[in-house]
């Protein structure tokens, strides 16, 4: 892999780089000469279930180090979702595509990003060096952090080859508890009274009727959903206060643990916004109370979502247009907060702003890491930024 | 001992001249330059070095600070970044040419909003300020460094703070939204805010832990947590540190995420004891500290399982807190545990290595050999959740002999760590104390790409200069 780098620079050839190639619909297009793939470094190198931790080539597909954890009743902290239905994607994704993309699920709101577990990584950065960074314990502050700085950066500055997370138990149960009928303000309301009390919240959504139609079981009102995840007697106590701190929002009802599983798989998959041909989809961040605002603001333009993280993620989609692009982002931006496109057409994602611009002298560093990343630009140009 | 740089002598002789400058962008209670007035500002928590900075100039705002950035920046003045002072790796350590300028008068708490779950606070607000504001209404920030009474939110950002209750909750890193920092040229940027997962590069992550050597911070937004229920501890002790270190095991793989497991070995034990007087059994080669949330139900519960967890592991006795009274005494001596080893020895260093949390008794019994051959004693206090490792090494900070010895023991304990497979530093930081260790964990080719990131942001190697990265020959 250092080898085919150092040719590549040599020779000034950009690099598409990419695991499975699954979130390939995100962000902009890559102009390059050849993909670099990790696919074939594959194998975990280090399971360690008493230490929480465990490493694993980049290549290596998710799916078989959920199942190891899985055997061994251990998770990943971050619960990354499986976006393949949403990007129009098949054969699944790579233990690298989901730091490199720095992709996390409804739990993120109460246990952190995936690039919050990402204890360790080694890389290969533009000049075709091997880079480590962080190492295979919890805590660790020994020099500048280019573990969360590679995490995230989409292959722009480093192709990740083995990346070390910590991991936590799972759960032993699975509880969820919904409210009916409410709009997003007090939908909203409802999560954050949910996930500022004491009983540990891991999950926080509001789902307008189309999108808890798209979803077995919940039926064709709004619904707003909140998680625990616990022993099941916890669970069990935890729904019961739960509901009481709740009751002013109106009658709560406890789902099925086989219910409230596959209601939160569905959120974490973002199942419910089906994109249709010719639809692009947005990522979009702000802080959860302006959710509901943010929320209205994209419906009146001509989009659809669905909110997470209390109010504070939305999933849209809409046509892909320019016009459509440019309202959702700057209703965003206005409200504070960021943006993802998700999935366009080729032709619009080339000619919008993908994330946010960013201020001069912050897109002056942002150039400058990169420079000192990947000095002649060989990684996945144009990725994230037009130009870079 | 540690080298740090030559003074630049064209600095020191304008002296004058960058006092008056920052004279004209600061009021004149905001710049210290006589000789008595520096003296607290010439050392932080690593005492050992001592050095009176050029001046000391104090922002009341960002406007200020970066004023004050740019104006140095111009002059091509280095620039030591200080919170409280508490750094026990000499990240504040001031030079003889530099200008430290301390946060301490940007205290102020900007806004607390519970229904969005953060604060944004100013850079020199305590780290338990923070938790004071919120506690009446059942909030907290999470990360808790033991010097968590003065030390800095700026400061816990910049070295990237932890605390004992990492386990569950992270730390400083992952309790972060945003920031405002000033850039050595003076640049005011906004970094995240109070949303989640900024899109672009990750500045949020790459500037926690950074040490001050990319830009100074001026305010952080924190993510705030509702407190749980209630909170719970239990102690229990062993025969072995080898024995303790397996009930550890057990208790992880058993599902139970503790908020805080706490290890002592028999020195810290006793220092404890004779300190705190909480009842900790001195027959006992190892102690636990465990810590669980939720209901009284629940806290039943799981210290239950816990507690028949260590039955299986022939405790010498087990002792489960029924009150919040029990479980403060329990804490009460490993929360001591600094003064504590103060008060047996006049000097001690506290190192801070992590390792995998399984070499705990080979790197202990490691440790106590190296003891022997320097001479010098010793006691382990360990995040046993997280694996993080605390030697206190005591020594006579009159006898320089003793010292030495001292710095050469941290030295191979640290080695140590890293071919255990951990790092030299869990959460104090590099600073100048672990700097010239920083090639047992990184090759050269690292190092370099790690000073590349360091010269995007500061071109001039201005900011906190001669940490973190071992001295290159001019």
């Amino acid at each position: 892999m250092a080898a085919a780098v150092a040719d590549a620079r040599a020779a000034r050839r950009p690099l598409l780089v990419q695991g499975f190639g699954s979130k390939s619909a995100m962000l902009r297009p890559v102009q390059a000469d050849a993909t670099l793939s990790t696919r074939n470094l594959t194998g975990v190198t280090l399971y360690s279930p008493r230490e929480l931790v465990i490493a694993a080539r980049a290549g290596t597909p998710l799916d078989e180090i959920e199942a190891l954890l899985h055997q061994n009743g251990q998770q990943l902290t971050s619960e990354p979702p499986d976006l393949s239905a949403l990007l129009g994607s098949a054969g699944g994704q790579s233990w690298g595509g989901i730091v490199a993309a720095n992709l996390s699920g409804p739990r993120r709101v109460a246990w952190g990003a995936t690039r919050d577990h990402v204890i360790g990584i080694r890389a290969i950065n533009g000049r075709g060096e091997v880079i480590r960074a962080g190492g295979r314990v919890l805590k660790n502050v020994t020099g500048l952090d280019l573990c969360k700085l590679i995490a995230g950066s989409h292959g722009t500055l480093g192709i990740m080859t083995d990346i070390t997370m910590k991991i936590l138990p799972a759960p032993a149960a699975t509880g969820a508890l919904i409210l009916r009928g409410l709009d997003a303000v007090h939908g909203v309301a409802a999560l954050s009274a949910g996930l500022g009390s004491p009983f540990g919240v891991s999950g926080a959504a509001f789902l307008p009727a189309w999108a808890a139609d798209g979803i077995p079981g919940l039926g064709s009102q709004t619904v707003t959903v909140l998680r625990i995840e616990e022993f099941p007697a916890s669970v069990a106590y935890r729904l019961e206060q739960l509901a009481g701190t709740l009751a002013r929002f109106g009658k709560s009802e406890i789902l099925d643990e086989r219910t409230a599983k596959r209601v939160w798989t569905a959120i974490r998959d973002v199942t419910p916004i089906r994109p249709g041909a010719g639809e692009a989809v947005w990522h979009l961040s702000t802080r959860p109370s302006r959710g509901p605002t943010l929320l209205a603001l994209i419906e009146a333009a001509g989009a659809r979502g669905f909110m997470d993280w209390g109010g504070g993620r939305i999933w849209a989609a809409g046509p892909a247009t320019p016009a459509l692009h440019d309202a959702i982002t700057h209703a965003v931006w206005d409200l504070g907060g960021t943006f993802t496109l998700m999935r366009a057409p080729d032709s619009l994602r080339a000619s919008v702003p993908v994330v946010p611009q960013e201020a001069p002298p912050l897109a002056g560093l942002t150039r400058r890491i990169k420079a000192a990343m990947d000095p002649d630009g060989i990684f996945n140009p144009g990725r994230i930024y037009a130009g870079l | 001992m540690i080298s740090l740089p030559e003074p630049k002598a064209e600095t020191l002789a304008k002296r004058d001249a960058i006092i008056a400058g920052l004279r004209r962008i600061l009021p004149d209670s905001g710049v210290i330059a006589d000789a008595a007035r520096l003296k607290p500002y010439e050392m932080d928590g690593l005492t050992a070095y001592r050095r009176p900075p050029l001046a000391v100039a104090l922002p009341e705002t960002t406007e200020q600070l970066a004023a004050i950035l740019r104006f140095l920046h111009q002059e091509d003045v280095r620039v030591i970044p200080r919170g409280a002072g508490t750094s026990l790796s000499g990240g504040a350590l001031p030079l003889a040419d530099g200008v430290v300028i301390g946060m301490m008068r940007m205290n102020r708490i900007l806004e607390i909003n519970y229904d969005d779950r953060f604060a944004v606070v100013q850079a020199g607000v305590t780290n338990l300020g923070i938790t004071a504001a919120m506690q009446a209404d059942g909030f907290f920030y999470a990360p808790d460094p033991s010097s968590q009474l003065a030390c800095m939110i700026g400061g816990n950002v910049a070295m990237n703070s932890g605390g004992a209750h990492c386990l569950k909750y992270g730390v400083t890193a992952n309790n972060l939204l945003g920031l405002k920092i000033v850039t050595m040229e003076g640049d005011i940027l906004d970094i995240g805010g109070a949303h989640l997962d900024a899109a672009g590069y990750d500045w949020l992550g790459l500037l926690t832990g950074s040490e001050g050597q990319l830009a100074m911070v001026s305010e952080v937004t924190v993510r705030i947590l509702r407190a749980a229920e209630g909170q719970r501890a239990m102690l229990a002790a062993f025969r072995s540190n080898e024995i303790a270190g397996a009930c550890v095991d057990r208790i992880i793989g058993s599902g139970i995420i503790p908020v805080a497991l706490e290890f002592m070995d028999r020195p810290a034990i006793h220092a404890c004891e004779d300190f705190a007087h909480a009842g900790y059994p001195l027959d006992a080669e190892a102690l636990l500290i465990i810590e669980v949330e939720g209901s009284v139900a629940e806290q039943d519960d799981l210290l239950g399982r816990i507690r028949a967890i260590c039955d299986d592991f022939d405790p010498i006795s087990c002792r489960v807190s029924q009150t919040a009274e029990e479980s403060a005494a329990i804490w009460k001596g490993r929360k001591g545990a600094f003064g504590a080893v103060g008060r047996i020895s006049p000097d001690y260093l506290c190192m801070d290595g992590t390792i995998p949390t399984g070499q705990l008794p080979l790197v202990l019994r490691r440790i106590g050999e190296m003891s022997e051959q320097y001479r010098l004693k010793v006691a382990n206090i360990f995040h046993a959740g997280d694996g993080n490792l605390h030697p206190l090494i005591m020594f006579d900070a009159n006898d320089p002999d003793s010292f030495h010895r001292a710095e050469a023991f941290g030295a191979d304990i640290l080695r140590l760590c890293v071919e255990v497979g951990g790092c030299l530093t869990g959460e104090h930081g590099v600073g100048v104390e672990k700097r010239d260790l920083m090639h047992h964990q990184f090759t050269a080719t690292e190092l370099d790409q790690q000073r590349a990131i360091k010269t995007a942001f500061d071109p001039g190697w201005l900011l906190n200069p001669a940490k973190v990265f071992p001295l290159v020959a001019a």
